[in-house]
């Protein structure tokens, strides 16, 4: 490999989040000279290992539940040491007498005969139609209007992949898919923990509660295809191997301040990038890894953007609800009820509890009873904290990204204690445990990890917000309206989480 | 005892100068522009419309839509949103432009005032505040201040304009260029002077605080009536605007934002306006749908016709042979033009049949009974009008 002229090259990425390391990897593969520009000191975005407390370390995002397989051999992941768990981990709804629901792969204990049979059947019947969904993530949704064959064949499999579940199922996918999940588990499940935990991978992340229309659905079958993996770190160690062993260099601390584009009688062109220090990259083409607001409004800039394109952007839901509380621990605490802490616990006492802390947040007040899920990934990784000390890493749920009235202090301190309070009725003894705690608000994840509204999704995973209308038509197809410059983040089809979905596909538009 | 006019939120508004034009029209001919009573005529269209060709008149330009865009980016964010290039725009100096959807439509036409380095006034036919708004955004040194109602403007057009000005005390004023803005004292305050209008003609636009509105009118008519000043409504208007060869509103021009059918709407291009598209300047809104257009052609293009006769072509639909089997557009406004004495029109005409024969399907009645005939058009690539009077520095002095 020769040395890169760091002043010219094929393809720069903004942004090292997972997305943005896909993206490289890929484009490197096929020959690219590709630059990697991270604006924080750490790789991996929101899924970036982070110290918190001297000697104990976690990421945001804390675990990886539909990694597409495909991704992992195209960029040989397992050769730079990411790979499947041994076990696929647990999810347990917690019960503060102890009587936990825990569901094991398929296999679901705690709740009576009828609610597993129920189960049985709903699980095979989203199952179905999460696979006929599956090939959708990983691929480029045309826009409406298109006439070219490979768009049109597209448009074509989904209809028929759909048509092929037979009548009786497709009106059934019909129906459910904007349901809320609050119809969908009370028309199926009695045990008020059992509906709550299984609501969730409909939920979180989301500005959306059980009662909700819209998408919830539609994320609990994003979130069934692909494979359960081992730790995020892992997942960010191999995706920066691969990259770099294909050749893509990597820069940390190193801002992109704008985008540069040119406009002359032929249109407009993005032809490089300044940085925070001055210094001007020349590339064929610009991807942003970053948010579509960042990319946008503030990487562009709108004087080269078109007026309504630049209004659908400005008015891009991007508002986080989610705040993210991590724990240092002198042990690992125990839960009664649960002979290991392991997997994930879901903190969510009924669906009514999900709903009110949601209320709370609606109206820009954190949840005064909040709900959450909590994962100890030390527990699997002795890297992340002292020997025989633990890490918690909880995502908790309602925390207004606007707080009535604006966050302070104050406020964070209230709600750590809130969440803190509400673990303790689950593992009493956690408290005297504490060594240092922290809890990130949405407004803190913005600031800290560049990321508009502190969202999960970068911007709201929602109907109105997908397919080819993510983040929103004329850039729905990885492509945007100033030629050069594409989109590879969470803000675009299929949207966030780990799975690598829009770094791939951005990949496979630019190579086409 | 009071009565309560259960209507009166739905009431046209009075202009600042109603008081003094209302009893001036004595058809009570009004109809309603932005929310304004306004004048349709005041005696007669015809009279009114040779007043501003022989004369002077005025026309109220009160429901105008006028905003002041200011700040450091104002000139940046007016640039984007517009297909001239602002930059070009000097001080005091009034430019005519369009601005368009992402699409490259136009959503509507109007003028551009600078009035300090960051100071720009707008001016334009309906509400555009929300356009405004929306293409601010992303801007950081940029307020859209609504002057719609804080502003009492007058149109006074015709031969005479400058004489009455000059004598009502406006010092220099003959030496304003087209398009040149000139302020001067006025009853402690200021009288804006802009050497704009619809007419094609000589003419200048008033604008004054509403509380001077009155004393305006009451001086310029003071001076004016040895020069053989009258107000002029809407169809007078309409009548000057064609045969200077501008656009109206709801004629040529369908606005973007209201229009629901696809390419129902007009580009630039499409009016023959490409002169105001500047695609030399940097990114403005609809120029990368612009460019694309500008390659591949228009598919209509506005055209000024000659037609036969002196029946006027109104709504008339244009045909490619006299036996009228094919349809290839149709005629926007049409007259009688007294000033160029031909029988003219505006008309949307499929491009790609510019070059063969134009034939126009004509109906007219006399004394009730409907006639028909088919006539063969010639283009006009010249303007219909356009007096040397109407740019001479200074004007031709009365
Ligand atoms: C609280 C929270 C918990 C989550 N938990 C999970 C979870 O457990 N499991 C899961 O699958 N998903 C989880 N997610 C979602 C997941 O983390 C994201 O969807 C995913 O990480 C997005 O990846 P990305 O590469 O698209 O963007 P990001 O990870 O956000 O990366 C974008 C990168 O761009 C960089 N950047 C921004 N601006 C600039 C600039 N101007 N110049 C240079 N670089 C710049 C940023 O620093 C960042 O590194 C969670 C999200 C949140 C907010």
């Amino acid at each position: 490999m020769g040395v890169l002229d760091l002043n010219r090259v094929n393809s720069i990425v903004i942004g090292a989040g997972h997305n943005g390391l896909v993206c490289a990897a890929y484009l490197a593969k096929k020959g690219h000279s590709v630059l990697v520009l991270e604006s924080s000191d750490t790789l991996g975005g929101l899924a970036a290992g982070r110290e918190f407390h001297p000697g104990f370390k976690t990421s945001v995002a804390h675990s990886i539940n539909h990694f597409p397989q495909k991704i992992i051999k195209d960029l040989a992941l397992e050769s730079f040491g990411f790979g499947a768990p041994a076990e696929p981990l647990p999810t347990t709804g917690l019960s503060l007498d102890g009587s936990h629901v825990v569901l094991q792969k398929d296999t679901l204990t705690g709740v009576g005969e009828s609610d597993i049979t129920a189960y049985r059947h709903i699980s095979r019947l989203l199952q179905r139609f999460a696979d006929r969904l599956e090939p959708f993530w990983l691929k480029t949704i045309p826009r409406v209007g298109i006439k070219n064959l490979t768009d049109l064949l597209t448009f074509g499999q989904m209809g028929l992949r759909v048509r092929m579940l037979g009548k009786a199922d497709m009106r059934e996918f019909m129906r459910i898919t904007t349901l809320p999940v609050r119809d969908l588990m009370d028309e199926n499940f009695e045990h008020d923990i059992l509906k709550a935990m299984l609501s969730w991978d409909g939920l979180v992340g989301s500005k959306l509660a059980p009662r909700s229309p819209n998408h919830a659905v539609l994320a609990m079958l994003y979130r069934r295809v692909g494979g359960q993996h081992g730790s995020v770190a892992s997942l960010i160690k191999a995706l920066v191997s691969a990259a770099s062993a294909a050749g893509a260099d990597i820069r940390t601390s190193t801002a992109v301040e704008k985008v540069l584009v040119k406009a002359d009688d032929k249109g407009l062109i993005a032809h490089g990038v300044r940085l925070a220090n001055g210094e001007i990259i020349e590339a064929d083409r610009i991807i942003s890894a970053t948010d579509p607001q960042t990319t946008f409004l503030k990487l562009v800039g709108v004087a080269n953007l078109e007026i309504e394109f630049t209004n659908r952007i400005r008015r891009l839901r991007c508002e986080g609800y989610v705040a993210k509380l991590h724990l240092a621990l002198s042990d690992l605490p125990k839960f009664p009820g649960l002979r290991k802490p392991g997997g994930r616990m879901i903190i969510a006492p009924n669906m009514d509890a999900i709903e009110f802390a949601f209320d709370d947040a609606k109206y820009g007040e954190c949840s005064q009873q909040p709900v959450m899920e909590i994962i100890i990934p030390s527990i699997y990784d002795d890297s992340l904290a002292p020997l025989g000390k633990h890490v918690l890493s909880a995502h908790v749920m309602y925390a207004p990204y606007q707080h009535k009235g604006g966050w302070d202090d104050a406020k964070r301190e209230a709600f750590t204690a809130r969440a803190i309070d509400t673990i303790a009725r689950y593992a009493p003894g956690i408290k005297e445990q504490i060594i240092q705690s922290e809890l990130l608000t949405p407004l803190d994840l913005e600031h800290e990890f560049n990321v508009t509204g502190g969202h999960w999704h970068h911007t709201e995973f929602a109907l109105d917000q997908s397919l080819m209308m993510r983040p929103t038509y004329e850039a729905a197809q990885y492509s945007t309206p100033i030629p050069g410059l594409y989109l590879c983040g969470a803000g675009s089809h299929p949207g966030g989480d780990l799975t690598g979905g829009p770094g791939h596909n951005a990949a496979q538009e630019i190579l086409r | 005892m009071t009565t309560v006019d259960p209507y009166a939120g739905e009431r046209l508004k009075k202009t600042h100068f109603y008081p003094r034009a209302a009893p001036l029209n004595i058809r009570d001919a009004w109809v309603a522009w932005n929310g304004y009573k306004f004048a349709e005529c005041y005696y007669d269209a015809e009279y009114e419309y040779f007043c501003v060709r022989n004369s002077c008149a005025t026309y109220d330009i009160c429901p105008m839509q006028k905003y002041y865009v200011e700040g450091s980016d104002a000139e940046a964010m007016l640039n984007r949103m517009v297909t001239r290039d602002v930059k070009k725009l000097g001080l005091n100096r009034v430019m005519y432009t369009v601005w368009c959807t992402d699409e490259g439509r136009v959503v509507d036409d109007g003028t551009i005032f600078r009035l300090a380095d960051d100071k720009f006034m707008l001016t334009c036919g309906s509400p555009c505040n929300a356009w405004l708004k929306m293409s601010a955004f992303g801007f950081s040194d940029v307020t859209i201040t609504d002057m719609s109602d804080e502003i009492a403007a007058l149109s006074f057009q015709g031969p005479t304009s400058c004489a009455v000005l000059k004598k009502m005390g406006l010092q220099g004023i003959e030496t304003a260029k087209p398009f040149d803005i000139r302020h001067f004292p006025f009853h402690g305050d200021t009288l804006m002077v802009s050497r704009t209008g619809f007419t094609g003609d000589l003419g200048y636009e008033l604008w004054v605080t509403p509380e001077l509105a009155l004393d305006l009118w009451d001086e310029l008519y003071a001076v004016g009536a040895d020069y053989g000043i009258q107000p002029f409504g809407e169809e007078a208007t309409n009548m000057t605007r064609l045969e200077a060869g501008f656009i109206m509103p709801d004629l040529e021009l369908h606005e973007a934002l209201k229009t629901i059918h696809l390419e129902h709407d007009q580009s630039p291009l499409e009016l023959n306006l490409g002169w105001l598209v500047d695609f030399k300047k940097p990114h403005f809104n609809g120029r990368i749908a612009l460019l694309k257009e500008k390659e591949r052609g228009t598919k209509y293009t506005l055209t000024k016709l000659d037609i036969p006769g002196n029946k006027p072509a109104v709504e008339a639909i244009l045909y490619k042979n006299e036996r009228c089997s094919q349809d290839i557009g149709y005629v926007t406004s049409a007259m009688w033009s007294p000033a160029v004495k031909a029988n003219i029109a505006l008309a949307m005409i499929r491009t790609e049949f510019l070059k063969g024969d134009i034939w126009v399907e004509v109906y007219f009645q006399k004394e009730l009974r409907q006639y028909r005939k088919v006539v063969k058009a010639t283009i006009v690539k010249k303007q219909f009008w356009t007096p040397p009077r109407a740019r001479a520095t200074p004007p031709l002095d009365f």
